[in-house]
């Protein structure tokens, strides 16, 4: 059977599509939660060093790992909306963006509470905090830039563009951290698991595609109220099933 | 009518922009007051030892220069904006990538070639060394058009909002966190008897792919903009 990709790439017809996967995405992801909660907090054994409070590793790590993997998703999207003009790829692009952020922002804030026991600071300047909390500001740019214009075809479009650039930028940025850390000082914290144990291994890979499956849920479902909105003066909105009998 | 070549054109637009700065020399003065006036409002905040002024004269200098040049990116394309010219110029057969870096260039020499040019009395007030402070006036004059160029994509996205002035901030100081880096970490290897060659070299390339891309994409920003 031959499946016409480009029909989803309508709002119209990827509204239908993203209800129904959905649940496909949500249901995994809060059974692989509590696997990897279950795995981390109880088989995990205690680690040699850092005995318990190693366990922050089962967020942090992943919420690291997704915040940096959105923004280069995001920014796709964002590039694919600029060059073929498709509103959908824009709306993916703007979905997107406050998950990443929450991420940066979980990161860093479980990275603190790491960081407090194990390094004796809430804060250190070392180059992946630091790169993660400048990741964090272009995260924020975007979404600012993008609430203060109206013109939502206008905000599609600048969004997009700084989210090119910002991405050109990103490595740039990360190195220039690492180079202006490492002349600063040497890198004192490093994670020195020689071999981690291998339920340690299986939570962080389980929590992390929980992470992804939470990701993808909602923005999808993030995606479908833009629609709503965005296209909220149309017919097929009006004719709804799930709208009837509310004002839109 | 004969065809401008690009050369002609590039110097038409910084001559106007020129121009029109000097009738209004005020808004020049203001980022350069500006630059003075955080850099001295330092030593003030943090005591007056010359040991520890000297350790952070780079960083504070350097940070004055961007916010200062932060202040007047606003200013690029708006007057253009209100009055009509930015659609004109948009309307002409010429490229708008070399109007855009002519706006540049006009924009620097306004906001940033001043700033070079004081930064050694601010040394002074800090008592850098005079190879630090020749150091320093070199890393700024490689990497204040960096923050113009950068600035312009920023502006250019900006153009015309409502509260655009703290939000062009919150769009371009992430993306100019590399310059303010190597712009310090310059005066620092002078300071701590290395060779600053490697700090410049790096911002040289910064404002090398700058160039290239920055007055395109400003272009394509503004384009995006006025429609």
């Amino acid at each position: 059977m031959a499946i016409n990709w480009f029909k989803y790439s309508a709002p119209s017809t990827f509204y239908g599509l993203a209800g129904k996967l959905i649940p496909f995405f949500v249901w995994p992801a809060v059974v692989l939660f509590g696997i990897g909660f279950y795995i981390g907090f109880f088989v995990a054994p205690t680690d040699a060093v850092q005995s318990e409070a190693y366990r922050i590793i089962f967020i942090h790590v992943p919420a690291s790992i997704l915040s940096m993997f959105i923004y280069l998703i995001m920014a796709g999207y964002a590039a694919l909306g600029l060059i073929f003009k498709t509103r959908l790829s824009a709306m993916m692009a703007s979905a997107l963006a406050p998950t990443g952020a929450l991420f940066a922002f979980i990161s860093l804030w479980t990275g603190a509470l790491w960081g407090k026991p194990m390094w004796g600071a809430w804060w250190v300047w070392d180059a992946r905090l630091t790169s993660e909390l400048i990741l964090l500001f272009l995260y924020l740019g975007f979404i600012a830039l993008q609430a203060s214009i109206e013109d939502p075809r206008r905000a599609d479009r600048a969004s997009a563009l700084l989210a090119i650039v910002g991405s050109v930028n990103v490595p740039i940025i990360y190195y220039s951290v690492q180079w202006w850390n490492t002349l600063h000082q040497g890198s004192t914290i490093k994670f020195s698991g020689t071999s981690m144990h291998i339920a340690m291994q299986q939570s962080m890979f389980i929590m992390l595609v929980a992470c992804w499956l939470y990701a993808i849920a909602i923005a999808l479902s993030r995606v479908r109220s833009i629609i709503l909105e965005r296209e909220s003066n149309t017919q097929w909105v009006r004719e709804l099933v799930e709208l009837k009998g509310e004002r839109v | 009518m004969n065809r401008l070549s690009l050369i002609d054109l590039l110097w038409l637009v910084i001559r106007r922009d020129m121009l029109l700065a000097m009738r209004r020399r005020a808004d020049v003065l203001t980022t350069l007051i500006f630059f003075v006036m955080v850099a001295s409002l330092f030593p003030l905040g943090v005591g007056p030892e010359a040991d520890m002024l000297r350790k952070m004269a780079g960083g504070v200098l350097w940070v004055a220069a961007l916010l200062a040049s932060m202040l007047s990116l606003p200013r690029m394309f708006s007057a253009d904006h209100v009055d009509g010219t930015l659609e004109q110029i948009m309307l002409a057969p010429q490229s708008l990538t070399v109007m855009v870096l002519g706006k540049i260039v006009a924009h620097w020499m306004l906001s940033g070639l001043p700033l070079v040019l004081i930064a050694p009395v601010l040394g002074l007030q800090f008592d850098m060394s005079a190879a630090a402070i020749w150091t320093l006036m070199l890393a700024l004059l490689l990497g204040t058009p960096v923050l113009s160029m950068i600035g312009a994509v920023g502006a250019a996205l900006t153009l015309g909002l409502r509260g655009g002035g703290v939000l062009v901030s919150l769009l371009v100081l992430p993306l100019t966190i590399p310059v303010l880096i190597f712009g310090t970490g310059a005066v620092e290897a002078v300071n701590s008897g290395l060779d600053a060659v490697s700090n410049l070299a790096l911002l040289g390339a910064f404002l090398l792919f700058a160039l290239v891309f920055s007055p395109f994409v400003a272009a394509q920003a503004l384009r995006i903009s006025m429609e």
